[in-house]
């Protein structure tokens, strides 16, 4: 397989504190890579640090281009979609409007609005509400419109922060159904932040485990979904 | 009953250039946040600009369009150069840049052009409308351009995509990075927008009140009244706070409280906007999930 997404020795800061400590990171192309982890791990900022929203340090290339210096637009518009946590949603655009803001940084308006008729077929309730404030959506439908948004993107890579947060099970269920099926049929790589460790290691072959800013121990999700001990105390079931 | 149509029409005129000047701070309310005090010396800046244009032969539209963009640019140099630096001022720092810029701008003006004040011409002819002495071709004129200009603004957020790129940034600036907009720029857009609202503002004006450093001290008041009782996050509802503000201030002007009295008046509206209704008459609620 080859790497789509390198990071080696990311470091990152809030202010004066520092999060993460030279981490080293692969995300393989086509691939779904889950970063594991308590609470204050460093997981978000993970996700932060490789979209320069944070002030960091250390290399990260996307195939093959070093990033580290780009602005978080400009790696958007190299097609890595990040997911915010917190959903993101432009509470005062209608849903329409939060999906054609990807038109903005499209050249190919066509292939978008091909994405568009995409982003309806894995989530068909966005079309219904289309006309809507985003603002009024339940919090599952704000969740399939940010997974909208990064899809209008036609991104390479998804980077996902905790696509789970505050959503009822069988909710959450279906977005990680629709999310593996994004990455089966539309070839998105992802890089999925979550506090729900066993649907994250079922949707991810690639596991990172973070604790206090630094990896634990990282492999594939099978040999981290079979060893006990790992997650009996990092996972806690 | 002529009397009384007359301070309706003068009113509507005032109330168009009042709702240009509201136009310009809600521009940049909506995509910054913060309220301009210098919008009212910006346009009368670019005012002079367009008054130097035709002094020096340059025919009035072409004068007109030219200033627009001068303006543009200037805010857009404004933004970038004086408050980028400033992004992560606390409010009141950047409250005493855009006093300063006033002030800058005031004095410069006076510096180059003089205090002594100066005619500007009209590219509407001052005759009747209808030959009976109650509405002029030049108030008609100032409402047309405040409306168009209202309807272009309206179009541009509406239906095309750097405009709705504006709005997003101005709304959730992180997740509109997200999304790939720009946002510092859409700031210095924003800007560049409102200093050319502004100069047309200006421009409107200047001929009716002449031209001088000081001429847009009372408007940018009756500004913040039209803006905030439209609503201050709302570009329609400053162009209808401006109208309602001038028809008005003109009555209570003319029958109430005597022309004196007239600019406290639209304190007393920013206050009473406050106090009952701070969402402007025409502003949203926006509705949020938590």
């Amino acid at each position: 397989m080859v790497a789509l997404l390198e990071a080696k020795a990311l470091s990152a800061w809030h202010g004066p504190i520092r999060g993460l400590y030279e981490l080293d990171l692969t995300v393989e192309q086509g691939g779904v890579t889950a970063l594991l982890g308590a609470n204050g791990a460093g997981k978000t900022t993970t996700l932060r640090a490789l979209c320069n929203m944070v002030r960091r340090a250390g290399t990260t290339t996307f195939q093959g281009v070093d990033i580290s210096r780009r602005s978080t637009e400009d790696i958007v518009r190299m097609g890595v979609a990040h997911v915010p946590e917190g959903r993101g949603t432009f509470v005062a655009l209608t849903v329409e409007e939060n999906l054609r803001l990807a038109l903005h940084t499209r050249r190919d308006k066509a292939a978008a609005m091909r994405d568009r008729d995409l982003v309806f077929g894995y989530f068909p309730i966005l079309q219904e509400r289309l006309h809507q404030q985003a603002g009024t959506l339940s919090g599952g439908e704000q969740q399939m419109l940010a997974i909208g948004r990064a899809l209008m993107l036609a991104p390479k890579l998804m980077l996902l922060d905790e696509p789970s947060f505050g959503l009822a099970p069988l909710i959450v269920r279906e977005i990680f159904r629709i999310l593996r099926q994004i990455n089966e049929h539309e070839h998105v790589s992802m890089l999925i932040v979550e506090q729900n460790a066993a649907l994250a290691l079922d949707l991810a072959d690639t596991v990172y485990l973070l604790e206090t800013g630094k990896v634990v121990t990282s492999g594939p999700s099978a040999l981290i979904q079979n060893d006990e001990a790992l997650r009996k105390s990092y996972l806690g079931y | 009953m002529d009397f009384f149509i007359q301070q309706i029409a003068s009113g509507l005129t005032s109330g168009a250039i009042y709702a240009c000047v509201a136009l310009g701070l809600v521009m940049i309310y909506v995509s910054t946040d913060h309220i301009n005090f210098a919008q009212g010396e910006m346009a009368m800046f670019a005012t002079y600009l367009a008054w130097a244009m035709i002094n020096a032969g340059v025919p009035y539209w072409i004068a007109f369009g030219l200033t627009i963009a001068v303006a543009f640019f200037g805010g857009l140099f404004i933004q970038r150069v004086i408050l980028k630096p400033l992004e992560h001022a606390p409010v009141l720092a950047l409250v005493v840049c855009f006093i300063a810029l006033l002030s800058i701008f005031n004095a410069i003006a006076g510096m180059i052009w003089s205090y002594t004040i100066k005619q500007f011409p009209s590219p509407f002819p001052s005759h009747d409308l209808f030959g009976n002495g109650l509405v002029s071709v030049q108030q008609l004129g100032v409402v047309g351009v405040t409306l168009v200009m209202l309807g272009l603004l309206t179009v541009f957020f509406r239906f095309t995509t750097l405009g709705l790129a504006m709005r997003a940034a101005a709304q959730n600036p992180a997740s509109a990075r997200l999304m790939g907009v720009r946002v510092a720029w859409m700031l210095a857009l924003g800007w560049g927008l409102a200093a050319s609202i502004g100069a047309i503002a200006g421009m409107l004006v200047a001929p009716i009140v002449f031209l001088d450093p000081n001429m847009m001290n009372g408007i940018l008041v009756y500004g913040f009244a039209s803006a905030l009782v439209g609503g201050i996050g709302n570009p329609m509802g400053a162009v209808a706070g401006g109208f309602i503000v001038g028809v008005l201030e003109n009555l209570v002007g003319s029958y109430v409280i005597g022309n004196e009295l007239k600019l406290s008046f639209a304190l007393v509206v920013v206050v009473g906007v406050l106090l009952l209704k701070p969402a402007g008459l025409f502003g949203r609620v926006i509705v949020r999930r938590v």
